[in-house]
């Protein structure tokens, strides 16, 4: 039963996935692309959650914190380039 | 708690573990799925990003849920570090999309041509103005 659930759950987030691989190549302008990069990083923490309860393993788990923390970087990081076309800054004075 | 569970003598009590489990994953990735239609049929960036920052991390949450009940229920395992990542998306996610939004917005991105006030334009304009006379 359990077997079943988690297998159709891995069903729904691969589409999504691709759903969201499809707003990447198509996406109009930049900020659309990052979005969906953003949202296909989180999808990925759920995939890996649930591939650990299928190999009935944990010793992925801490790979879900790790995709989490990279995720928010780079999209903070795209975010700042986006708006300021530099991601550090070098003069220290303004 | 658990050892009483392990020795099967509230076998009632598994069935009602394994339930949650299943309703919190299958519960989560449909919010997956429904923020991936959002995105690809939402007509701007301000839309898209409200429905994949709101509906995939609570969908994503409520797998984290999942995982963690069936560690913790059936395997005996308190993880830790899937509430720490259950908090950690509960507090940048919103955060990675307000920024994105804003980068949007100051980099000259359009709203939807049928959306009707836009007060963020008129606040700057404002403020220009003052700036200016100033």
């Amino acid at each position: 039963m359990i077997d079943i659930m988690i297998r159709l759950a891995l069903v729904f987030c691969s589409i999504s996935m691709l759903g969201l691989i499809y707003r990447v190549i198509k996406g109009p302008s930049v900020a659309d692309r990052v979005i969906a990069l953003d949202a296909i990083g989180v999808n990925l923490v759920a995939i890996t959650a649930l591939i650990s309860i299928v190999l009935n393993s944990h010793a992925f788990l801490e790979i879900i914190l790790l995709i989490g923390i990279l995720a928010f970087i780079g999209t903070v990081a795209f975010a700042k380039y986006l708006e300021k076309g530099v991601i550090i800054e070098r003069e220290r004075n303004h | 708690m658990l050892s009483i569970w392990k020795r099967g003598l509230l076998s009632n009590v598994s069935v009602i573990i394994d339930f949650f489990i299943g309703f919190f994953i299958l519960v989560g990735s449909l919010f997956c799925l429904i923020a991936t239609i959002g995105v690809i049929r939402l007509p701007d960036v301000y839309t898209r990003n409200h429905a994949a920052s709101k509906a995939a991390t609570l969908g994503v949450m409520s797998i984290l849920l999942g995982t963690f009940l069936y560690f913790y229920a059936l395997e005996g395992h308190f993880n830790s570090r899937l509430i720490l990542g259950i908090v950690f998306l509960f507090m940048t996610s919103p955060i990675s999309g307000h920024l994105i939004n804003r980068a949007a917005y100051n980099s000259g991105v359009k709203l939807w041509d049928k959306s009707v006030r836009d007060d963020l334009k008129e606040y700057n304009k404002k403020v220009l103005e003052k700036s200016s006379v100033d």
